[in-house]
């Protein structure tokens, strides 16, 4: 008899080559989403406020943006090495946290539409 | 025939850079929205592996090329300040959008919208290359994984698209100019 055969009654577990937890792509997924509102955030601060504008020059030539568009991918890359460190090895809920990083996306990409973020300045 | 240099960087910005982004990530959602309703998972060579993963590179570095030499190289220019007295307002595209009711909108609206939304669009595709990277092999086993994904590569084509609609129309209506020119053909004529 072959010995790699199952003899009978034996339970056979099929083990995949390389088992990739969802961590790492449910920290990345989450991140982007983190990214991407922090992006809107900042773009409404800084036009609502002549300070954080001011504060968030830091290259005066592209003004505001500089600022703005630096310190959301500053935090957007901080923040996905901090939760790909955490969930390196976890199986998380991936379902919420889909949901919260598409969330996060979609309030990213109404902060920077215009006619959106003159609204809640009530201008 | 020839070209300010200011034009020619404006060019390579948009035409170049973003609008091979734009058709890089449209075929990115076409493959995963494909791979959505692929009965058997598609194996590939090992050389068909690396270039997937150029393609993957490549289209998160125009990305990024888009939005860094729209902000910091031809932004700069289109919000360049005409000094007190001047009254052409070619060389100052914000300025000459903003002098007219008519044209005003296509300043308030498409470049206040283009210059923040586009930095959505690498954001996302660099994470959607990282994750098509890391679950190469595996990604059938995440379905919800793929749909995030796909969400997010849908969205960055959408943000793209927006961005290279606005910058279109914003080049038409005050085209950025100046700098030196570059003769491109008929020098002398």
């Amino acid at each position: 008899m072959n010995p790699s055969q199952p003899q009978s009654g034996e339970r056979i577990t099929i083990q995949p080559a390389e088992f990739l937890p969802n961590g790492p792509a449910a920290a990345a997924i989450l991140a982007a989403g983190i990214g991407s509102a922090l992006l809107g955030i900042l773009a409404v601060a800084a036009d609502a406020s002549k300070p954080v504008a001011k504060l968030l020059t830091f290259y005066l030539p592209t003004g505001p943006l500089s600022g703005v568009t630096s310190v959301a991918i500053l935090l957007w890359l901080v923040t996905w090495f901090i939760l790909a460190r955490r969930w390196r090895t976890r199986t998380v809920a991936i379902g919420k946290i889909n949901a919260t990083a598409i969330l996060l996306l979609a309030l990213g990409i109404l902060l920077t539409f215009p006619p959106f973020a003159d609204l809640l300045q009530g201008k | 025939m020839e070209i300010s240099l200011r034009a020619l960087i404006t060019l390579i910005h948009g035409m170049l850079f973003g609008a091979f982004f734009v058709m890089a990530t449209y075929g990115l959602v076409v493959e995963l929205y494909r791979s959505v309703y692929a009965e058997q998972p598609l194996k590939l060579t090992p050389q068909g592996d690396s270039r997937e993963r150029l393609y993957l590179i490549c289209m998160v570095g125009l990305g990024w090329a888009a939005v860094l030499t729209g902000a910091y190289v031809s932004y700069p220019w289109y919000r360049a300040v005409p000094p007190a007295g001047v009254t052409d307002l070619a060389l100052y595209p914000r300025f000459l959008l903003k002098s007219s009711a008519v044209t005003a909108g296509w300043h308030d609206l498409g470049m206040e919208w283009k210059e923040h939304v586009a930095w959505i669009a690498p954001i996302a595709v660099t994470m959607v290359a990282y994750v098509l990277t890391r679950y190469r092999l595996s990604i059938r086993e995440h379905p919800q994984v793929r749909t995030a994904i796909l969400v997010f590569a849908v969205v960055a084509l959408g943000a793209a698209g927006v961005a290279g609609f606005f910058g279109a129309m914003l080049n038409k209506y005050a085209p950025v100019n100046g700098g030196p020119t570059i003769h491109l053909r008929g020098k002398g004529q």
